[in-house]
Protein backbone atom coordinates (compact mmCIF):
# COMPACT_ATOMS: atom_id res chain seq x y z
CA UNK A 1 0.00 0.00 0.00
CA UNK A 2 2.12 2.34 1.14
CA UNK A 3 5.10 1.64 -1.14
CA UNK A 4 2.22 2.99 -4.28
CA UNK A 5 2.47 6.34 -2.29
CA UNK A 6 5.84 6.97 -3.61
CA UNK A 7 7.30 7.05 -6.76
CA UNK A 8 9.53 4.02 -7.55
CA UNK A 9 11.23 6.40 -10.35
CA UNK A 10 12.35 8.67 -7.37
CA UNK A 11 12.65 6.42 -4.67
CA UNK A 12 14.68 3.41 -6.23
CA UNK A 13 16.01 2.42 -2.53
CA UNK A 14 14.41 1.14 0.15
CA UNK A 15 10.77 1.11 0.57
CA UNK A 16 10.01 2.05 4.02
CA UNK A 17 6.53 0.88 5.62
CA UNK A 18 4.99 4.48 6.95
CA UNK A 19 2.05 2.54 8.51
CA UNK A 20 4.53 1.34 11.59
CA UNK A 21 5.39 4.45 11.79
CA UNK A 22 2.14 5.87 12.80
CA UNK A 23 1.45 6.87 16.40
CA UNK A 24 -1.07 4.41 17.42
CA UNK A 25 -4.43 5.79 19.13
CA UNK A 26 -3.26 4.31 22.95
CA UNK A 27 -0.10 6.15 22.49
CA UNK A 28 -1.89 9.30 22.15
CA UNK A 29 -3.90 8.53 25.04
CA UNK A 30 -0.73 7.96 27.47
CA UNK A 31 1.16 11.01 26.67
CA UNK A 32 -1.96 13.19 27.77
CA UNK A 33 -1.58 10.96 31.15
CA UNK A 34 2.29 11.93 30.84
CA UNK A 35 1.62 15.34 30.35
CA UNK A 36 -0.71 15.98 33.30
CA UNK A 37 1.61 13.77 35.41
CA UNK A 38 4.56 15.61 34.78
CA UNK A 39 2.97 18.92 34.75
CA UNK A 40 1.88 17.90 38.72
CA UNK A 41 5.71 17.17 39.19
CA UNK A 42 7.06 20.59 37.77
CA UNK A 43 4.81 22.55 38.98
CA UNK A 44 5.44 20.35 42.96
CA UNK A 45 9.18 20.69 41.79
CA UNK A 46 9.24 24.49 41.45
CA UNK A 47 7.02 25.17 44.94
CA UNK A 48 9.74 23.03 46.72
CA UNK A 49 12.20 25.23 45.12
CA UNK A 50 10.41 27.95 46.13
CA UNK A 51 9.88 27.16 49.75
CA UNK A 52 13.76 27.71 51.26
CA UNK A 53 13.90 31.00 49.84
CA UNK A 54 10.16 31.90 50.86
CA UNK A 55 11.64 30.74 54.24
CA UNK A 56 15.04 32.64 54.13
CA UNK A 57 13.88 35.62 53.81
CA UNK A 58 10.82 35.44 56.03
CA UNK A 59 12.99 34.95 58.84
CA UNK A 60 15.24 37.40 58.09
CA UNK A 61 12.68 39.81 57.71
CA UNK A 62 11.23 38.69 60.94
CA UNK A 63 14.04 38.32 63.45
CA UNK A 64 15.99 41.15 61.31
CA UNK A 65 13.87 43.81 62.23
CA UNK A 66 13.87 43.97 65.97
CA UNK A 67 17.25 45.43 65.69
CA UNK A 68 16.53 47.41 62.12
CA UNK A 69 16.38 50.83 63.74
CA UNK A 70 18.38 54.11 62.74
CA UNK A 71 20.22 53.89 65.32
CA UNK A 72 21.49 50.64 64.39
CA UNK A 73 22.39 51.70 60.77
CA UNK A 74 23.79 54.79 61.97
CA UNK A 75 26.59 53.92 65.11
CA UNK A 76 29.33 51.36 64.95
CA UNK A 77 30.55 48.95 67.62
CA UNK A 78 33.06 51.01 69.32
CA UNK A 79 32.37 50.92 73.19
CA UNK A 80 29.90 47.54 73.30
CA UNK A 81 30.43 45.53 75.75
CA UNK A 82 28.60 41.74 75.62
CA UNK A 83 24.44 42.63 75.90
CA UNK A 84 24.99 46.40 77.93
CA UNK A 85 23.45 49.50 76.58
CA UNK A 86 24.84 50.44 74.18
CA UNK A 87 23.70 48.15 72.00
CA UNK A 88 25.92 49.26 68.70
CA UNK A 89 25.36 48.97 64.96
CA UNK A 90 26.01 48.00 61.77
CA UNK A 91 27.64 51.71 60.08
CA UNK A 92 31.17 50.35 59.54
CA UNK A 93 30.00 46.70 57.95
CA UNK A 94 27.85 48.75 56.01
CA UNK A 95 30.91 50.89 54.77
CA UNK A 96 32.99 48.54 54.44
CA UNK A 97 30.62 46.06 52.12
CA UNK A 98 30.20 49.20 50.09
CA UNK A 99 33.74 50.35 49.37
CA UNK A 100 35.29 46.79 49.24
CA UNK A 101 32.50 45.39 46.74
CA UNK A 102 32.88 48.84 45.10
CA UNK A 103 36.85 48.15 44.42
CA UNK A 104 36.28 44.71 43.51
CA UNK A 105 34.13 45.96 40.42
CA UNK A 106 36.61 48.70 39.56
CA UNK A 107 39.24 45.95 39.81
CA UNK A 108 37.16 42.92 37.38
CA UNK A 109 34.52 44.65 35.17
CA UNK A 110 37.59 46.30 33.24
CA UNK A 111 39.72 43.33 33.16
CA UNK A 112 36.54 41.24 32.28
CA UNK A 113 34.79 43.17 29.53
CA UNK A 114 37.96 43.63 28.01
CA UNK A 115 38.98 39.99 28.13
CA UNK A 116 35.21 38.99 26.80
CA UNK A 117 35.96 41.34 24.04
CA UNK A 118 39.71 40.30 22.90
CA UNK A 119 37.81 36.45 23.15
CA UNK A 120 34.61 37.41 21.16
CA UNK A 121 36.25 40.26 18.98
CA UNK A 122 39.71 39.48 18.45
CA UNK A 123 41.00 36.14 19.08
CA UNK A 124 40.54 33.63 16.26
CA UNK A 125 40.36 29.75 18.20
CA UNK A 126 43.72 29.99 18.65
CA UNK A 127 45.46 28.11 21.32
CA UNK A 128 46.27 31.87 23.36
CA UNK A 129 41.91 31.95 23.62
CA UNK A 130 41.36 28.33 24.24
CA UNK A 131 44.13 28.96 27.19
CA UNK A 132 42.14 31.92 28.55
CA UNK A 133 38.46 30.15 28.42
CA UNK A 134 40.06 26.99 29.94
CA UNK A 135 41.96 29.38 32.73
CA UNK A 136 38.80 31.69 33.09
CA UNK A 137 36.71 28.48 33.46
CA UNK A 138 39.18 27.26 35.91
CA UNK A 139 39.24 30.57 37.89
CA UNK A 140 35.35 30.42 38.64
CA UNK A 141 35.95 27.25 40.42
CA UNK A 142 38.41 28.44 42.63
CA UNK A 143 37.04 27.92 46.59
CA UNK A 144 36.51 31.55 47.33
CA UNK A 145 38.99 30.72 51.19
CA UNK A 146 41.82 30.25 48.57
CA UNK A 147 41.49 33.63 46.46
CA UNK A 148 41.52 35.11 50.60
CA UNK A 149 44.58 33.55 50.77
CA UNK A 150 46.00 34.41 47.67
CA UNK A 151 45.32 38.20 47.94
CA UNK A 152 46.75 38.51 51.62
CA UNK A 153 50.01 36.48 50.39
CA UNK A 154 50.19 38.67 47.32
CA UNK A 155 49.90 41.94 49.81
CA UNK A 156 52.37 39.85 52.19
CA UNK A 157 54.89 39.57 49.24
CA UNK A 158 53.98 43.26 47.76
CA UNK A 159 53.80 45.36 51.08
CA UNK A 160 55.14 43.59 53.92
CA UNK A 161 53.70 40.26 56.23
CA UNK A 162 50.34 40.83 57.60
CA UNK A 163 48.91 43.38 55.44
CA UNK A 164 45.15 43.43 56.07
CA UNK A 165 43.09 46.28 54.53
CA UNK A 166 39.78 46.81 52.47
CA UNK A 167 41.83 46.60 49.02
CA UNK A 168 43.10 43.25 50.27
CA UNK A 169 39.39 42.08 50.29
CA UNK A 170 38.97 44.00 47.19
CA UNK A 171 41.49 42.02 45.28
CA UNK A 172 40.00 38.66 46.66
CA UNK A 173 36.64 39.67 45.30
CA UNK A 174 37.86 40.54 42.11
CA UNK A 175 39.75 37.20 41.40
CA UNK A 176 36.02 35.53 42.15
CA UNK A 177 34.10 38.31 40.44
CA UNK A 178 36.09 38.45 37.15
CA UNK A 179 35.35 34.65 35.65
CA UNK A 180 31.74 35.66 36.12
CA UNK A 181 31.91 38.97 34.36
CA UNK A 182 34.22 37.60 31.17
CA UNK A 183 31.51 34.59 31.33
CA UNK A 184 28.18 36.62 31.25
CA UNK A 185 29.86 39.47 28.99
CA UNK A 186 31.48 36.59 26.38
CA UNK A 187 27.81 34.91 25.60
CA UNK A 188 26.48 38.54 25.71
CA UNK A 189 28.68 39.90 23.07
CA UNK A 190 28.43 36.77 21.06
CA UNK A 191 24.36 37.17 20.53
CA UNK A 192 25.29 40.58 19.01
CA UNK A 193 24.52 39.57 15.33
CA UNK A 194 27.32 39.90 13.34
CA UNK A 195 25.46 41.74 10.65
CA UNK A 196 25.55 44.79 12.91
CA UNK A 197 29.16 44.71 12.98
CA UNK A 198 29.40 44.14 9.27
CA UNK A 199 26.97 46.82 8.18
CA UNK A 200 29.20 49.10 10.99
CA UNK A 201 32.18 48.37 8.91
CA UNK A 202 30.59 48.96 5.92
CA UNK A 203 29.90 52.31 7.10
CA UNK A 204 33.32 52.79 6.92
CA UNK A 205 33.51 52.85 11.12
CA UNK A 206 36.70 51.69 12.68
CA UNK A 207 36.80 48.22 14.61
CA UNK A 208 37.34 50.23 17.99
CA UNK A 209 34.17 52.38 17.40
CA UNK A 210 32.30 49.56 16.19
CA UNK A 211 33.34 47.43 19.35
CA UNK A 212 32.61 50.42 21.85
CA UNK A 213 29.46 52.14 19.98
CA UNK A 214 27.43 48.80 18.51
CA UNK A 215 28.57 45.80 20.17
CA UNK A 216 29.23 46.49 23.69
CA UNK A 217 26.46 49.31 23.28
CA UNK A 218 23.70 46.38 22.07
CA UNK A 219 25.17 43.96 24.19
CA UNK A 220 25.04 46.48 27.33
CA UNK A 221 21.47 45.59 29.25
CA UNK A 222 22.92 42.00 29.40
CA UNK A 223 26.15 42.45 30.35
CA UNK A 224 24.77 45.12 33.36
CA UNK A 225 22.89 41.87 34.36
CA UNK A 226 25.87 39.57 34.68
CA UNK A 227 27.75 42.04 36.52
CA UNK A 228 25.04 42.53 38.56
CA UNK A 229 25.06 38.84 39.70
CA UNK A 230 28.70 38.62 39.68
CA UNK A 231 28.13 41.49 42.11
CA UNK A 232 25.38 39.44 43.92
CA UNK A 233 27.79 36.75 44.15
CA UNK A 234 30.74 38.15 45.84
CA UNK A 235 29.10 40.90 48.57
CA UNK A 236 28.19 38.29 50.74
CA UNK A 237 31.56 36.30 50.80
CA UNK A 238 32.59 35.71 54.33
CA UNK A 239 35.83 33.97 54.39
CA UNK A 240 38.13 35.39 52.08
CA UNK A 241 37.24 38.75 53.23
CA UNK A 242 37.61 37.53 56.84
CA UNK A 243 41.42 36.74 56.24
CA UNK A 244 42.06 40.16 53.56
CA UNK A 245 40.09 42.89 55.44
CA UNK A 246 39.91 41.43 58.87
CA UNK A 247 37.76 43.14 61.61
CA UNK A 248 37.45 45.88 63.79
CA UNK A 249 34.82 47.91 65.55
CA UNK A 250 35.02 51.23 64.49
CA UNK A 251 34.29 53.21 61.16
CA UNK A 252 37.11 52.87 58.92
CA UNK A 253 36.58 55.23 55.32
CA UNK A 254 39.76 54.31 54.23
CA UNK A 255 39.97 51.12 51.86
CA UNK A 256 43.69 51.31 51.24
CA UNK A 257 44.62 51.40 55.22
CA UNK A 258 43.47 49.61 58.14
CA UNK A 259 41.22 46.66 58.93
CA UNK A 260 37.71 47.14 57.32
CA UNK A 261 34.21 45.12 58.70
CA UNK A 262 32.17 43.71 56.36
CA UNK A 263 28.78 42.55 56.58
CA UNK A 264 28.86 38.94 56.22
CA UNK A 265 32.30 39.21 58.76
CA UNK A 266 30.15 41.27 60.88
CA UNK A 267 27.22 38.42 61.01
CA UNK A 268 29.44 35.74 61.62
CA UNK A 269 31.28 37.53 63.85
CA UNK A 270 28.13 38.24 66.08
CA UNK A 271 27.03 34.91 65.46
CA UNK A 272 30.00 32.80 66.57
CA UNK A 273 30.47 34.92 70.19
CA UNK A 274 26.98 33.71 71.47
CA UNK A 275 24.96 34.81 74.10
CA UNK A 276 25.99 37.45 76.44
CA UNK A 277 26.24 36.91 79.98
CA UNK A 278 24.12 39.54 81.55
CA UNK A 279 24.30 39.99 86.02
CA UNK A 280 20.41 39.57 87.66
CA UNK A 281 21.61 43.43 88.22
CA UNK A 282 22.26 44.42 84.61
CA UNK A 283 19.11 42.83 83.83
CA UNK A 284 17.01 45.75 85.33
CA UNK A 285 19.03 48.72 84.25
CA UNK A 286 17.12 50.57 81.75
CA UNK A 287 17.87 50.01 78.76
CA UNK A 288 18.72 46.65 79.83
CA UNK A 289 21.43 44.12 79.03
CA UNK A 290 20.14 42.15 76.48
CA UNK A 291 21.38 38.04 76.18
CA UNK A 292 20.43 37.72 73.11
CA UNK A 293 21.36 40.91 71.63
CA UNK A 294 24.51 39.40 69.04
CA UNK A 295 21.92 36.71 67.07
CA UNK A 296 19.53 39.97 67.06
CA UNK A 297 22.73 42.15 65.21
CA UNK A 298 23.30 39.30 62.98
CA UNK A 299 20.02 39.02 61.63
CA UNK A 300 19.17 42.45 61.38
CA UNK A 301 22.85 42.80 59.33
CA UNK A 302 21.83 39.77 57.43
CA UNK A 303 18.81 41.58 56.62
CA UNK A 304 20.76 44.79 55.24
CA UNK A 305 22.80 42.96 53.15
CA UNK A 306 19.88 41.32 51.52
CA UNK A 307 18.46 44.56 51.34
CA UNK A 308 21.50 45.57 49.55
CA UNK A 309 21.87 43.24 47.30
CA UNK A 310 17.98 43.49 46.48
CA UNK A 311 18.90 47.55 45.44
CA UNK A 312 21.64 46.83 43.19
CA UNK A 313 19.08 44.08 41.51
CA UNK A 314 16.77 47.09 41.07
CA UNK A 315 19.08 49.12 40.01
CA UNK A 316 20.82 46.79 37.49
CA UNK A 317 17.07 46.37 35.95
CA UNK A 318 16.49 50.05 35.75
CA UNK A 319 19.94 50.07 33.78
CA UNK A 320 18.74 47.63 31.53
CA UNK A 321 15.68 48.84 30.97
CA UNK A 322 16.72 52.42 30.17
CA UNK A 323 19.48 50.96 27.48
CA UNK A 324 16.98 48.31 26.36
CA UNK A 325 17.28 47.24 23.27
CA UNK A 326 13.73 48.16 21.66
CA UNK A 327 11.49 45.67 19.90
CA UNK A 328 13.73 42.27 21.59
CA UNK A 329 12.66 40.67 24.81
CA UNK A 330 14.94 40.97 27.20
CA UNK B 1 28.78 61.17 -9.11
CA UNK B 2 29.66 57.64 -9.19
CA UNK B 3 33.10 56.49 -9.94
CA UNK B 4 34.13 53.72 -12.26
CA UNK B 5 35.45 50.83 -11.34
CA UNK B 6 38.41 48.48 -13.17
CA UNK B 7 38.73 44.89 -11.74
CA UNK B 8 42.21 43.59 -12.93
CA UNK B 9 43.16 39.83 -12.57
CA UNK B 10 41.45 39.60 -9.15
CA UNK B 11 41.72 36.36 -7.24
CA UNK B 12 39.97 36.30 -4.25
CA UNK B 13 41.31 33.42 -1.51
CA UNK B 14 40.17 32.70 1.70
CA UNK B 15 43.38 30.97 3.50
CA UNK B 16 44.89 29.17 0.70
CA UNK B 17 41.48 27.92 -0.54
CA UNK B 18 40.75 30.10 -4.12
CA UNK B 19 37.49 31.30 -4.15
CA UNK B 20 37.01 33.07 -7.19
CA UNK B 21 39.92 33.36 -10.41
CA UNK B 22 40.77 35.73 -12.57
CA UNK B 23 38.12 38.54 -12.44
CA UNK B 24 38.05 41.10 -14.95
CA UNK B 25 35.55 43.82 -15.35
CA UNK B 26 35.15 47.28 -16.08
CA UNK B 27 32.42 48.83 -13.94
CA UNK B 28 31.09 51.74 -15.40
CA UNK B 29 29.98 54.98 -13.37
CA UNK B 30 26.22 55.85 -13.08
CA UNK B 31 24.84 52.49 -14.12
CA UNK B 32 23.27 49.67 -12.49
CA UNK B 33 25.54 46.22 -13.02
CA UNK B 34 24.28 43.54 -11.74
CA UNK B 35 25.79 40.07 -10.70
CA UNK B 36 24.07 36.84 -11.47
CA UNK B 37 24.93 33.28 -10.97
CA UNK B 38 24.42 29.89 -8.98
CA UNK B 39 25.10 30.07 -5.36
CA UNK B 40 28.14 29.62 -3.92
CA UNK B 41 29.95 30.20 -7.51
CA UNK B 42 31.72 33.80 -5.58
CA UNK B 43 29.52 36.77 -6.81
CA UNK B 44 29.12 37.83 -3.39
CA UNK B 45 32.32 37.60 -2.60
CA UNK B 46 33.44 39.71 -5.65
CA UNK B 47 31.21 42.40 -4.76
CA UNK B 48 32.33 42.36 -1.28
CA UNK B 49 36.64 42.75 -2.70
CA UNK B 50 35.52 46.22 -3.96
CA UNK B 51 35.03 47.67 -0.46
CA UNK B 52 37.14 44.92 1.54
CA UNK B 53 34.83 43.84 3.39
CA UNK B 54 35.90 40.69 3.11
CA UNK B 55 38.60 41.42 5.03
CA UNK B 56 36.33 40.69 7.86
CA UNK B 57 36.77 37.18 7.76
CA UNK B 58 40.20 35.96 9.11
CA UNK B 59 42.81 34.95 5.69
CA UNK B 60 40.73 36.10 3.55
CA UNK B 61 42.96 38.13 0.71
CA UNK B 62 43.24 39.13 -2.79
CA UNK B 63 45.72 39.44 -5.80
CA UNK B 64 45.23 41.40 -8.97
CA UNK B 65 43.93 45.27 -7.95
CA UNK B 66 40.81 47.21 -8.02
CA UNK B 67 40.96 50.46 -9.46
CA UNK B 68 38.19 53.04 -8.36
CA UNK B 69 38.76 55.84 -10.64
CA UNK B 70 42.73 54.77 -11.40
CA UNK B 71 42.95 54.50 -7.57
CA UNK B 72 44.15 51.20 -6.65
CA UNK B 73 42.01 50.15 -3.43
CA UNK B 74 44.46 47.19 -2.51
CA UNK B 75 48.22 50.03 -3.09
CA UNK B 76 50.56 50.12 -0.45
CA UNK B 77 48.72 52.67 1.98
CA UNK B 78 45.37 52.22 1.31
CA UNK B 79 43.02 52.29 4.17
CA UNK B 80 40.26 49.60 4.32
CA UNK B 81 38.56 52.13 6.39
CA UNK B 82 38.78 54.61 4.21
CA UNK B 83 37.45 52.73 1.57
CA UNK B 84 34.60 51.96 2.94
CA UNK B 85 33.29 55.38 3.09
CA UNK B 86 34.18 55.50 -0.51
CA UNK B 87 32.00 52.69 -1.58
CA UNK B 88 28.87 51.52 0.61
CA UNK B 89 27.14 48.81 1.01
CA UNK B 90 24.16 47.52 1.20
CA UNK B 91 22.99 43.76 2.59
CA UNK B 92 20.99 40.85 2.54
CA UNK B 93 18.70 41.57 5.26
CA UNK B 94 17.44 44.72 6.59
CA UNK B 95 20.21 45.52 10.06
CA UNK B 96 18.94 48.92 11.16
CA UNK B 97 21.00 49.55 14.68
CA UNK B 98 18.24 48.25 17.09
CA UNK B 99 20.04 51.00 19.74
CA UNK B 100 19.08 53.85 17.37
CA UNK B 101 16.05 55.74 16.56
CA UNK B 102 15.52 55.90 12.62
CA UNK B 103 17.20 59.36 12.86
CA UNK B 104 20.12 58.20 14.40
CA UNK B 105 20.57 54.90 12.21
CA UNK B 106 20.81 57.91 9.37
CA UNK B 107 23.38 59.66 11.10
CA UNK B 108 25.31 56.37 12.30
CA UNK B 109 27.62 56.77 9.52
CA UNK B 110 28.53 60.22 10.59
CA UNK B 111 28.25 59.69 14.68
CA UNK B 112 30.18 56.67 14.95
CA UNK B 113 32.83 58.25 12.90
CA UNK B 114 33.08 60.81 15.46
CA UNK B 115 32.41 63.65 13.31
CA UNK B 116 30.66 66.11 14.98
CA UNK B 117 27.45 67.53 13.36
CA UNK B 118 25.07 70.48 14.37
CA UNK B 119 21.71 69.90 15.00
CA UNK B 120 20.30 71.90 11.36
CA UNK B 121 23.04 70.23 9.22
CA UNK B 122 21.87 66.50 10.78
CA UNK B 123 18.68 67.60 10.41
CA UNK B 124 19.12 68.22 6.59
CA UNK B 125 21.26 65.44 6.26
CA UNK B 126 18.54 62.97 7.98
CA UNK B 127 15.88 64.81 5.20
CA UNK B 128 17.98 64.24 2.35
CA UNK B 129 19.40 60.42 2.92
CA UNK B 130 15.67 60.04 3.86
CA UNK B 131 14.03 60.78 0.57
CA UNK B 132 17.12 59.78 -1.31
CA UNK B 133 15.60 56.38 -0.22
CA UNK B 134 12.36 57.02 -0.49
CA UNK B 135 11.34 57.14 2.58
CA UNK B 136 11.07 60.53 4.15
CA UNK B 137 7.39 60.83 3.67
CA UNK B 138 7.03 56.96 5.39
CA UNK B 139 9.06 58.51 8.51
CA UNK B 140 9.33 62.25 8.66
CA UNK B 141 6.81 62.17 11.76
CA UNK B 142 8.42 59.47 13.78
CA UNK B 143 12.26 59.75 13.31
CA UNK B 144 12.66 58.89 17.37
CA UNK B 145 11.16 55.71 16.85
CA UNK B 146 13.21 53.21 17.21
CA UNK B 147 14.72 52.17 13.47
CA UNK B 148 13.67 48.00 13.85
CA UNK B 149 9.61 48.76 14.44
CA UNK B 150 9.88 49.27 10.79
CA UNK B 151 8.41 47.24 8.39
CA UNK B 152 11.37 44.70 6.18
CA UNK B 153 10.69 47.22 2.85
CA UNK B 154 11.13 50.15 5.16
CA UNK B 155 14.19 48.98 6.98
CA UNK B 156 15.86 47.92 4.21
CA UNK B 157 15.32 51.37 2.75
CA UNK B 158 16.38 52.96 5.77
CA UNK B 159 19.72 50.83 5.45
CA UNK B 160 19.59 52.55 1.97
CA UNK B 161 19.47 55.78 3.47
CA UNK B 162 22.04 55.40 5.87
CA UNK B 163 24.84 53.88 3.73
CA UNK B 164 24.19 57.09 0.96
CA UNK B 165 24.30 59.42 4.38
CA UNK B 166 27.98 59.17 4.34
CA UNK B 167 27.79 59.94 0.48
CA UNK B 168 29.52 57.59 -1.02
CA UNK B 169 30.64 56.72 -4.64
CA UNK B 170 29.40 53.28 -5.54
CA UNK B 171 26.78 52.18 -3.55
CA UNK B 172 26.92 47.42 -3.54
CA UNK B 173 23.88 45.88 -2.89
CA UNK B 174 24.09 42.25 -1.61
CA UNK B 175 20.90 40.46 -2.21
CA UNK B 176 18.75 44.34 -1.15
CA UNK B 177 15.42 42.62 -1.74
CA UNK B 178 15.72 39.12 -1.24
CA UNK B 179 13.98 39.22 2.55
CA UNK B 180 11.79 41.33 0.89
CA UNK B 181 7.97 40.99 -0.11
CA UNK B 182 7.02 41.98 -3.73
CA UNK B 183 5.80 45.37 -3.15
CA UNK B 184 8.98 46.45 -0.94
CA UNK B 185 11.27 45.09 -3.29
CA UNK B 186 9.31 47.12 -6.44
CA UNK B 187 9.71 50.07 -3.81
CA UNK B 188 13.50 49.18 -3.48
CA UNK B 189 13.96 48.51 -7.59
CA UNK B 190 12.81 51.97 -8.23
CA UNK B 191 14.70 53.76 -5.69
CA UNK B 192 17.46 52.17 -7.48
CA UNK B 193 16.52 53.76 -10.64
CA UNK B 194 16.50 57.22 -9.04
CA UNK B 195 20.07 56.31 -7.35
CA UNK B 196 22.20 55.34 -10.10
CA UNK B 197 21.87 59.42 -11.21
CA UNK B 198 24.27 60.03 -8.27
CA UNK B 199 26.12 56.55 -7.83
CA UNK B 200 27.48 53.77 -9.90
CA UNK B 201 25.57 51.09 -8.25
CA UNK B 202 26.58 47.04 -8.26
CA UNK B 203 24.24 44.52 -7.21
CA UNK B 204 24.33 40.74 -6.65
CA UNK B 205 20.61 39.55 -7.10
CA UNK B 206 18.75 35.95 -7.76
CA UNK B 207 16.58 37.07 -9.18
CA UNK B 208 17.07 37.17 -13.16
CA UNK B 209 14.30 38.98 -13.82
CA UNK B 210 15.16 41.50 -11.15
CA UNK B 211 18.71 41.73 -13.11
CA UNK B 212 16.60 42.28 -16.50
CA UNK B 213 14.48 44.60 -14.98
CA UNK B 214 16.98 47.14 -13.14
CA UNK B 215 20.55 46.76 -14.50
CA UNK B 216 22.52 48.19 -17.47
CA UNK B 217 25.08 45.76 -17.26
CA UNK B 218 25.33 42.14 -16.37
CA UNK B 219 27.89 39.92 -15.05
CA UNK B 220 27.10 36.16 -14.87
CA UNK B 221 29.52 34.06 -12.57
CA UNK B 222 29.65 30.30 -12.76
CA UNK B 223 31.73 27.45 -11.47
CA UNK B 224 33.59 25.94 -13.80
CA UNK B 225 33.16 22.60 -11.75
CA UNK B 226 32.17 21.32 -7.80
CA UNK B 227 35.57 22.24 -5.83
CA UNK B 228 36.47 24.62 -8.67
CA UNK B 229 36.78 28.21 -8.00
CA UNK B 230 34.06 30.31 -8.98
CA UNK B 231 34.95 33.24 -12.42
CA UNK B 232 33.29 35.31 -14.37
CA UNK B 233 31.65 33.94 -17.80
CA UNK B 234 30.36 36.92 -18.89
CA UNK B 235 30.06 40.34 -18.61
CA UNK B 236 27.92 42.62 -21.51
CA UNK B 237 25.16 44.81 -21.57
CA UNK B 238 21.75 43.48 -19.62
CA UNK B 239 19.97 43.16 -22.69
CA UNK B 240 22.66 41.51 -24.70
CA UNK B 241 23.44 39.14 -21.60
CA UNK B 242 19.23 38.21 -21.62
CA UNK B 243 18.89 37.94 -25.71
CA UNK B 244 21.82 37.07 -26.73
CA UNK B 245 24.57 35.97 -24.86
CA UNK B 246 27.82 34.81 -26.50
CA UNK B 247 28.45 32.03 -24.19
CA UNK B 248 26.34 28.71 -23.85
CA UNK B 249 27.05 28.38 -20.23
CA UNK B 250 24.90 31.88 -19.87
CA UNK B 251 22.36 30.89 -22.10
CA UNK B 252 21.52 27.79 -20.40
CA UNK B 253 21.35 29.64 -16.75
CA UNK B 254 19.32 32.59 -18.22
CA UNK B 255 16.58 30.09 -19.67
CA UNK B 256 16.93 27.79 -16.56
CA UNK B 257 18.23 25.28 -18.32
CA UNK B 258 21.15 24.85 -15.76
CA UNK B 259 23.04 21.89 -14.12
Amino acid sequence: MTAAATNPEFHRGPQPDFDKFKPSRSSIQTRKYKDIAMRVLIYIAFLIALVPLVSVLWTCLAEGYKRLDGYFLSHNMVGVIGGMYPYGGILHAIIGTVEITFGAMVISIPIGLMCAVYLVEYAQKGPLSKTISLLVDVMSGIPSIVAGLFAFSLFTILLGPGTVNGFVGSVALSLLMIPTVVKTSEEMLKIVPSDLRECSYALGVTKQRTITKIVLRTALPGIVSGVILAIARVIGETAPLLIASGFIANTNFNLFSGRMTTLPVYVYNEYSQGLATCTPAALKLNPPCLPGIRMERAWAAALVLILIVLLLNIIGRIVAKVFSVEGTQK
Amino acid sequence: MGQRIDVNHLNVYYGDFLAVEDVNMKIEPNKVTAFIGPSGCGKSTVLRTLDRMHEIIPGAHVTGEVLLEGKNLYGPGVDPVAVRRDVGMVFQRPNPFPTMSIRENVLAGMKLNNRSVDKKDADELVEWALRGANLWDEVKDRLDNPGIGLSGGQQQRLCIARAVAVHPQVLLMDEPCSALDPISTLAVEDLINELKKDYTIVIVTHNMQQAARVSDYTAFFNLKEIGQPGHLVEMNETKVIFENPHEEDTERYISGRFG
